[in-house]
C-alpha cells in the first residue's frame, strides 16, 4: 500500500499569548494520498493557515507528529526542513509574495536556481510552467505591472517549475474576482490531473471549495468534517 | 555564494533609485579617501624629493659640533675638509658647505640671517649656484623667494651683511642679490644667504674649511670621517616622515568621517530592508533558504553596493584622479607660511598598492556593516515574515 503524502497524529499547536498560550490546534489526526486536491476550510482562527504552515515546516508542532514526505516536522533541522521546501514543496500564498524586483522569469527561476539547474534547463523548465499558466507572454514583466490574477499565475508557475510532490495554498483566490479565481483554480485542477501533484489549500472561499474533491472542516482547531466529492 | 551574488545583483539592480543613490554616496566616499591618500603619498613623496634635490643629496658628513638647532655652535662648527674625500670633491660627488651666522640690514633693519658658503661650479644640489660665479663690487649673493618675500629683497638689489670672523672680530660687506630661487623647502630657503664658498672661507678666515659634506651617493659604503658625523638620507628625512605621520592623524579622523557617511548609508538601507522585506525574507524561506542564507544574502547585497561603488567611483574618479594627479593640486594660500615642505602646487600619487588597499578595505568594512543588521533575519519567524507582521 502506497504511504500516505501527509500524515498527521494527535498534533496541538499552542502559542504564547500574554501570561498564557492559545492553543490554535487541538489534536488534530489526517492523512492525504498522492495526487490529492484537497482544502483545509473554516473560518478565521480556526487553525487552518496554522495547520498548512507546519505541513509546509515553516513551523513546528507543539505535540503530536506531522510526518510529510516521510519527515517528521517536529525533528527535522531548520536546514533539513530547507532542504524538504525546496526539494518537494510548493507554496501559493494570498497576497502572491513574489519578488517585485525581479521579472516574470526570475520569480519563477528561483526554485531552480536554488536547485542548481543548469541555465539551459532552467530555461526550459521556466518557460514550460509559464506555459501551463498561459505567461509566456509577460516573461519581462515585473509583478507591479500585472493584474492580481497574472501575479497569482507567476505564482502557481513558481511553486510548480519544480514539479513538487506538494502544492500548498493559503487562499490562493482570496484577492481575485471570480472569473481569475475559476480561471486560476482551473489550471491547477489541469496541474493536479496531469502532474499528479498533491495539493493542499487553507481557504474559506466558496469558489475554490467547489473545486475540492476533498473538504475538511476545521473548526476551533478541530477537524470537525473530513468530506469526500465524488 | 553564487546564487546569493545572483540573486543580490538582481536585487540591487532591480531596486532601482534607491541603490544608485546609495552607490553614489558610497562612491564619493571611495574617490574622496583615495584623493586624501593621494595627495598624503605625493606629499610625501614630493617632500622627500624636493629636500633631496635641493639640500640633502644622498646625505651628508656633518661637523661633529655641528646642531641645525643651536646657532651658538656654529662659531665652532668647522673643520678641514679630510683629504681622503678629495676624490669625491674632485668628481664634483660632493659639494662641501661652510656655515656661519651673521645679519643682514635690508631696509636698516636687522635681520638675523645664517650665510652658506656653497662652490659656485657644483650640479649636486639644485640651488641656482652659477649664479654666484660672477664678478661684482659686492659679494655675489643667492636668497630663496621665501626670505626674498619677507625681507621685501629683489635680483639686482645690495644688502649690507655683517658676520664675526674666527676670531670673533666683527666685520662687514655689501651683498649683491643675483638670483631668488624657489625651492618648497623651507630649511633650505628661510633666513638664508648663499655665498660662493671660496668668499666665505675668506670673510671667516677658514681657507679649506666646511661644516657639512653634501654627497650624491647614497648607497656607497660610507667609511668613518675624523671630526664629522654620517647623516644618513633615512636620518635626514625622518623629520618629514614625523610630520606626516601628525598629518595622518588629522587625515585618519576625516577618513573614518567619510567611512561613517558611506557606512551609514549602507547601515540604513539594511536596517530598513529587514523591516520594509519581511515578506520577501519569509518567501525565501519558503522557497527553500535556511535563515542563515538569507543573511547571507543581505550581507551581499550590502557588500555589492561596495563593489559597485568601486565600478561607479572607477568611471568618474579615474579621469578626475588622473588629471589632478597630472595637473596637481594647487594649495590655496601660500604654503611657504607653513614651515613645512610643502609644494604650492601638489602632485598627487595614486598607486596600484593604494587603490587596491583603499577598494578592499571599503568593502570589507561595508560586507561587515551590511552583515549587523541583516543578523536580525535570523531570528524571524517566518510564518510571521510571511505576512509582514514582525513590528
Amino acid at each position: 500500500m502506497e504511504k500516505p503524502v501527509i500524515s498527521i497524529r494527535h498534533l496541538v499547536k499552542k502559542f504564547p499569548a500574554g501570561k498564557g498560550e492559545f492553543t490554535a490546534l487541538k489534536g488534530i489526526d489526517l492523512e492525504f494520498n498522492t495526487g490529492e486536491f484537497a482544502g483545509l476550510i473554516g473560518p478565521s482562527g480556526s487553525g487552518k493557515t496554522t495547520l498548512l504552515n507546519i505541513i509546509g515546516s515553516l513551523d513546528a508542532p507543539s505535540t503530536g507528529e506531522a510526518l510529510v514526505l516521510g519527515n517528521s516536522i517536529g525533528q527535522l533541522s531548520a536546514k533539513e526542513a530547507a532542504r524538504l521546501r525546496k526539494h518537494s514543496l510548493g507554496f501559493i500564498f494570498q497576497s502572491y509574495n513574489l519578488l517585485a524586483v525581479h521579472t516574470v522569469y526570475e520569480n519563477v527561476e528561483f526554485p531552480l536556481l536554488l536547485l542548481d539547474y543548469s541555465a539551459s534547463e532552467r530555461k526550459k523548465m521556466v518557460l514550460e510552467a509559464l506555459e501551463w499558466v498561459g505567461l509566456t507572454n509577460k516573461i519581462d514583466s515585473r509583478p507591479p505591472k500585472l493584474s492580481g490574477g497574472e501575479c497569482q499565475r507567476v505564482a502557481i508557475a513558481r511553486a510548480m517549475v519544480k514539479k513538487p510532490s506538494l502544492v500548498l495554498a493559503d487562499e490562493p483566490t482570496a484577492n481575485l474576482d471570480a472569473d481569475n479565481s475559476h480561471h486560476i483554480l482551473k489550471t491547477m485542477e489541469t496541474l493536479n490531473r496531469e502532474l499528479k501533484t498533491t495539493f493542499l489549500f487553507a481557504t474559506h472561499d466558496e469558489k475554490v471549495i467547489g473545486y475540492l474533491r476533498r473538504k475538511i472542516f476545521l473548526k476551533d482547531g478541530r477537524v470537525d468534517k473530513d468530506e469526500w466529492v465524488k | 555564494m553564487k546564487i546569493a551574488i545572483k540573486l543580490a545583483y538582481r536585487n540591487l539592480t532591480g531596486a532601482g533609485l534607491r541603490t544608485w543613490l546609495n552607490v553614489l554616496v558610497l562612491s564619493f566616499s571611495f574617490v574622496v579617501i583615495l584623493f586624501m591618500k593621494g595627495v598624503m603619498s605625493g606629499w610625501d613623496l614630493q617632500a622627500k624629493t624636493d629636500m633631496t634635490q635641493w639640500e640633502i643629496a644622498g646625505g651628508q658628513y656633518w661637523h661633529q659640533l655641528y646642531d641645525p638647532f643651536d646657532p651658538f655652535t656654529l662659531s665652532d662648527s668647522h673643520a678641514p675638509i679630510p683629504p681622503q674625500l678629495s676624490d669625491e670633491l674632485a668628481a664634483g660627488d660632493m659639494v662641501p658647505l661652510l656655515i656661519t651666522q651673521g645679519s643682514i640690514y635690508p631696509q636698516g633693519r636687522l635681520q638675523s640671517v645664517l650665510i652658506k658658503g656653497i662652490p659656485a661650479k657644483q650640479s649636486l644640489l639644485k640651488l641656482p649656484t652659477h649664479r654666484l660665479d660672477t664678478v661684482t663690487d659686492a659679494y655675489p649673493a643667492i636668497i630663496g623667494a621665501m626670505m626674498a618675500r619677507n625681507l621685501k629683497l629683489e635680483i639686482g638689489q645690495y644688502v649690507t651683511i655683517r658676520w664675526r670672523d674666527v676670531n670673533g672680530t666683527f666685520d662687514a660687506h655689501d651683498i649683491l642679490i643675483t638670483d631668488i630661487f624657489s625651492s618648497n623647502v623651507p630649511s633650505a630657503e628661510a633666513g638664508q644667504i648663499y655665498l660662493p664658498l671660496e668668499t666665505l672661507q675668506e670673510m671667516l678666515s677658514l681657507s679649506g674649511q666646511a661644516t657639512i659634506l653634501t654627497f650624491r651617493d647614497e648607497k656607497k659604503e660610507r667609511p668613518a670621517v675624523e671630526g664629522f658625523t654620517l647623516k644618513t638620507k633615512e636620518t635626514l628625512t625622518a623629520s618629514i616622515d614625523e610630520m606626516l605621520k601628525t598629518k595622518e592623524v588629522g587625515q585618519g579622523i576625516l577618513y573614518l568621517i567619510l567611512l561613517l557617511l558611506a557606512m551609514l548609508a549602507i547601515f540604513d538601507t539594511q536596517v530598513l530592508s529587514i523591516f520594509k522585506r519581511q515578506k520577501e525574507i519569509g518567501t525565501y524561506i519558503a522557497l527553500g533558504y535556511t535563515r542563515g542564507q538569507v543573511v547571507g544574502l543581505f550581507t551581499v547585497e550590502g557588500a555589492l553596493h561596495s563593489v559597485l561603488a568601486a565600478l561607479v567611483g572607477a568611471l568618474y574618479g579615474t579621469p578626475l584622479l588622473w588629471w589632478v594627479a597630472k595637473n596637481g593640486w594647487a594649495m590655496p594660500i601660500d604654503t611657504s607660511e607653513f614651515g613645512v615642505p610643502i609644494a604650492q602646487t601638489l602632485y598627487p600619487v595614486f598607486s596600484l598598492g593604494l587603490v587596491v588597499s583603499t577598494t578592499l578595505l571599503v568593502v570589507l568594512i561595508t560586507t561587515i556593516v551590511s552583515y549587523w543588521p541583516s543578523r536580525k533575519i535570523a531570528k524571524m519567524n517566518p510564518t510571521e515574515a510571511l505576512r509582514g507582521k514582525i513590528q
